[in-house]
């Protein structure tokens, strides 16, 4: 086997040593009945490189890949380009097969990454202080609720959503609340150009330790998050908002300037990849330095060493799990470092110019998808506002034109019966994101596609 | 004739020049191939890009009015600036691909290339989650047959493949615990949690709502069953049991403990984080677990990435598996794969499983780590049934080799009780007073090696937790007993120099203490007399 280095006379050698006359007495804990006396039955024997490769690729080629279709797809991943320096960085074994950094002294590479990539993203932010990641933006947007439980003391015990979120996020916070009784209060998204903010802040009461705001939301709408930051503090509560579309804050207002406590995201779309939905990275940020020691996850901070040199560790590690086991901030034991060095390494090519670019470039052609679906006879774009994604109503139920259109190799948008399969009167709606990467060939193909699929 | 290396000295020999490392003073800091390298903050700007992008062209927008004014304060270097940044910062790190990384509990074994070249197939790494399911049916496949090996080689019923990591892998099956229990109306407080186990285990229990309570070991380290059998009863939701435990040892009496646990009515949840020393040898299912996750960034060698991403499945038990959370796959009798999310959760269950499936909700958004499961999966599929039962022999035999070869210089406090498993378990007993684990472990720094776990498990003083894995050879292994052993003597000694090691390394000892007294956590722009300069102002290189 190719992976296995030890050969038999090195097996002899090393039992001899140990005093076992053979490997199987060294499993002599395992009681005898449960005990396995041979490879498992009823699976293969061990495959040479190319027969794994080639068994892959069989499995890789009966997916539609995103660059050889017309692609539309957006809610919560999107398809950037990645610079092919990204992935050769990540491929680095130095990086790759390290782990981490609990030895500083062996891990500056790790570490001074790291502390880039926490200053990129509280600049991106608005934030004072971000985490050095987390598993994705949904998780993250639960430790954020978490944390702001927190912060209340525990004495405040409903969680306020908006219906604009992310279905899949409002669900993993809906699912971890049945665990620690928090209640929350939550509605569909109200299909309208603005969002029902009015109906969101009249909602918060003085038992709330947190208000969930997505921005751009959950159809693509960029809104003042001032005023519910306002609403959410008169009341004692955190503002939360999620951003699943970092891009976009080369063009819009951070949500830290608009007076956002916690800003949590998924960070995918800059130097990740849509990988079929992971790994993932997950943002999180605080706008005020007081909430750091609430926070959850690795932080990596600056310090030096022995002699005087700047360098970089693992600190305020006494909120872990590790040290602090059942009284910890999180379970949280990993991060997603690998993405993060992605993120940081796209994000230092892109740098403040490039991505105020990159996101001028999204906008542009997002209108001119918008302008030209707003065209075709049965389709009305809902957004007055949006980044590089908005809703469109079809008139019909849109997860069968969705199917029906993918066979054609246009993949039209995101169905919000998908999204959201209890709420029948959305079943119309189709999210259509827009990238530096769809072409306007490609508008065109989905704007004839449509056209055809309405008439 | 005669070699031009009169000394005969050749890698792997001892270097006794002490003078080697000393000479002038250099003005860039460097020391010829150890580089440093300042921060993108001092050496980028603003103004420069590494991507050619369109000029932004100004107009009309559909922003809402919320247009980004404020300087943002991300700095960008060209491409060549931006390789050399991150290839210096990478040489500053220990890795697998540099030497053994014997990190106990973490399974620090080879990640072969071919994994790599797989996951990055178009199929995989450039599909939406989100697409049609008719467009990714072979990636549904890839999750169904990864979940069908995990199934087969634990012996369980059921698996849930989305968990993120380890930890959010115990989540996902304490969760399922408390949902069977509920299911029931059996509401219960305590999970029982020995005092070895992973930091994870009672954090994890402790999200979930419930109490911890310590199960007590007994002298040779292993859950007491007794103690054990006395605390069951009413009120207690299940135990966290790691096997192999943290101690590498296995943990004998499980399949009687599972019989205990499941008599009073509660849970047993197996902490998989050290499966690899059983792969091929044993199945969970077999000694009565109900739920385990799997850590495939460990056992089935995903990279560790420095910190991540992991990937944490869990096997499930037939009493546990109705309740595992959505989304899940599930292939029916044509052989197609479904994907069943919250959109047709109610009627695949109704349909397929006679409603029997009652998820317990969703743990994150999208299908779990995909980007994991390819490479574990071309990992599975090279070693087959038989490699993989190879694998934990080996890992198995190394980590013993070490055992045997260090005893008579380290404590090992276990030893006593028979083979340890994939990992050997040391502490600091026998080191000279003023010496610590943790000046050994920075003295193996400056042999060339990543230390072992420090500190961990907390029942062993001065614990050291040494795993090599599956992929070391014997020669590896020999020179890394040569380094140990001679760390040890000094230790044994009191040799002073190993209290300000490494020497060697990037940087000396780190003050952990001053980063926590005065975090600074994110660059700030240093502030000069007279005004506040931009950083472009300030001006790059």
């Amino acid at each position: 086997m190719r992976y296995l280095p030890l050969t038999d006379a090195d097996r002899s050698a090393m039992l001899e040593k140990i005093g076992a006359p053979d490997v199987d007495a060294l499993f002599v804990d395992v009681p005898e009945e449960a005990r396995l006396d041979g490879p498992i039955h009823g699976l293969p024997m061990h495959a040479s490189e190319m027969a794994v490769e080639k068994h892959m690729r069989r499995l890789s080629k009966k997916n539609l890949a995103a660059s050889d279709a017309a692609f539309f797809l957006g809610a919560g991943a999107y398809k950037h380009h990645v610079p092919a320096s990204v992935d050769h960085i990540i491929q680095r074994g130095e990086f790759l097969t390290a782990y981490t950094p609990y030895q500083p002294e062996i891990a500056q590479g790790t570490l001074q990454m790291l502390f880039e990539f926490q200053s990129q993203v509280a600049h991106l932010y608005g934030c004072a202080v971000a985490n050095a990641s987390m598993y994705d933006g949904s998780t993250a947007c639960w430790e954020a609720v978490a944390m702001a439980s927190r912060v209340a003391r525990g004495k405040k015990r409903k969680v306020v959503l908006s219906g604009a979120l992310h279905p899949h996020y409002a669900e993993v916070v809906k699912t971890m609340a049945k665990f620690t009784d928090d209640e929350i209060a939550h509605a569909k998204p109200a299909m309208q150009a603005e969002p029902d903010n009015a109906g969101l802040m009249a909602r918060i009461d003085d038992d709330t330790s947190c208000v969930v705001v997505q921005y751009p939301d959950i159809l693509g709408r960029v809104t003042d998050l001032q005023p519910i930051a306002d609403a959410a503090h008169e009341k004692g509560a955190l503002l939360i908002v999620v951003n699943t579309e970092p891009v976009a804050l080369g063009a819009i207002k951070s949500p830290g300037e608009m007076g956002a406590d916690i800003v949590v995201g998924e960070g995918q779309s800059i130097g990740v990849g849509l990988q079929f939905g992971g790994p993932y990275l997950g943002l999180f940020a605080v706008r005020d330095p007081k909430h750091v020691r609430m926070m959850p996850g690795r932080l990596c901070g600056e310090t030096q060493d022995a002699e005087g040199k700047r360098g970089y560790v693992l600190t305020l590690s006494t909120r872990e799990q590790h040290i602090r086991r059942e009284k910890a901030t999180s379970n949280i034991c990993t991060n997603s470092g690998l993405c993060a060095l992605a993120f940081s390494v796209h994000m230092t090519l892109l740098g403040e110019k490039g991505l105020r670019q990159l996101a001028a470039e999204n906008h542009r052609l997002a209108r001119i998808a918008a302008d030209k679906l707003a065209q075709v006879p049965g389709v009305s774009v809902l957004n007055d506002s949006f980044f590089n994604e908005f809703t469109i109503r079809l008139g019909q139920d849109a997860r069968t034109v969705v199917r029906r259109l993918a066979k054609d190799n246009v993949l039209a948008g995101v169905s919000l019966g998908r999204l959201f399969p209890s709420h029948e009167d959305l079943s119309d709606g189709l999210i259509v994101a827009v990238t530096e990467a769809t072409t306007e060939e490609d508008i065109d193909t989905l704007v004839s596609a449509l056209k055809e699929a309405l008439a | 004739m005669s070699t031009p290396n009169q000394s005969g000295w050749k890698p792997g020999s001892p270097v006794q020049d002490h003078n080697a490392m000393t000479g002038p003073d250099t003005v860039t800091g460097n020391r010829a191939l150890m580089l440093e390298e300042p921060l993108i903050f001092e050496i980028g700007t603003t103004e420069t890009t590494g991507v050619d992008l369109p000029e932004a062209t100004s107009g009309s927008n559909r922003l809402g009015g919320l247009e980004r004014s404020d300087a943002i304060g991300l700095p960008g270097l060209s491409e060549p600036e931006t390789v050399r940044h991150y290839t210096r910062l990478s040489r500053q790190n220990y890795a697998i691909d540099l030497g053994l990384f014997p990190l106990g509990s973490c399974t620090m074994k080879h990640n072969p290339r071919l994994n790599e070249k797989v996951a990055r197939m178009p199929g995989f790494a450039d599909v939406h989650p989100l697409q049609p399911v008719d467009t990714v049916r072979g990636a549904l496949e890839v999750i169904n047959e990864l979940a069908f090996w995990l199934i087969d080689l634990t012996g369980m019923h059921g698996v849930a493949m989305s968990p993120k990591a380890g930890a959010h892998g115990e989540l996902c099956g304490i969760l399922c615990i408390r949902a069977a229990l509920e299911a029931r109306g059996d509401a219960r407080k305590v999970i029982l949690v020995p005092e070895s186990a992973h930091g994870t285990n009672p954090a994890t229990a402790a999200f979930a709502g419930y109490e911890i309570e310590d199960i007590p070991a007994n002298s040779d380290g292993r859950v007491d069953l007794d103690a054990l059998k006395s605390r069951l009863g009413p009120d207690v939701a299940g135990v966290m049991i790691t096997n192999p435990s943290t101690l590498g040892l296995f943990e004998r009496d499980l399949k009687a403990i599972s019989d205990a646990v499941h008599e009073a009515g509660g849970f047993v949840y197996c902490d998989g984080a050290n499966f690899n020393a059983i792969v091929g040898k044993v199945r969970p299912g077999d000694l009565g677990v109900d739920a385990m996750h799997i850590n495939l960034h460990k056992t089935f060698s995903t990279p560790h990435g420095g910190g991540g991403p992991g990937s944490g499945p869990v096997v499930l038990s037939e009493a546990l598996s109705p309740f595992a959370p959505l989304p899940y796959t599930a292939r029916t009798k044509d052989g197609v794969v479904h994907l069943v999310e919250e959109e047709d959760a109610d009627a695949f269950s109704e349909e397929h499983f006679g409603g029997r499936m009652e998820h317990f909700g969703r743990m994150t958004a999208f299908h779990g780590q995909m980007g994991m499961f390819t490479r574990a999966l071309a990992y599975i599929l090279s070693h087959g049934a038989d490699g993989l039962r190879q694998v934990a022999e080996d890992a198995v035999l190394n980590a013993n080799y070490i055992l045997r070869s260090l005893e008579d210089l380290l404590d090992a406090p276990f030893g006593h009780s028979g083979p340890c498993m994939h990992e050997a378990l040391f502490s600091d007993k026998g080191f000279a007073e003023d010496i610590s684990t943790l000046d050994l472990a920075k003295a193996l720094i400056d042999e060339g090696y990543h230390p072992m776990t420090m500190y961990f498990p907390l029942v062993v003083h001065g614990a050291m937790l040494v795993e090599p894995t599956e992929t070391e050879s014997k020669a590896a292994l020999d020179q890394f007993i040569t380094a140990l052993r001679s760390v040890a003597k000094r230790a044994r000694a009191g040799d002073e120099s190993l209290k300000t090691a490494p020497h060697y390394a990037p940087r000396r000892r780190l003050d952990e203490t001053l980063a926590a007294r005065k975090p600074v956590l994110a660059w700030e722009e240093p502030s000069p007399p007279g005004g506040t300069p931009t950083m472009s102002e300030q001006g790059g290189r």
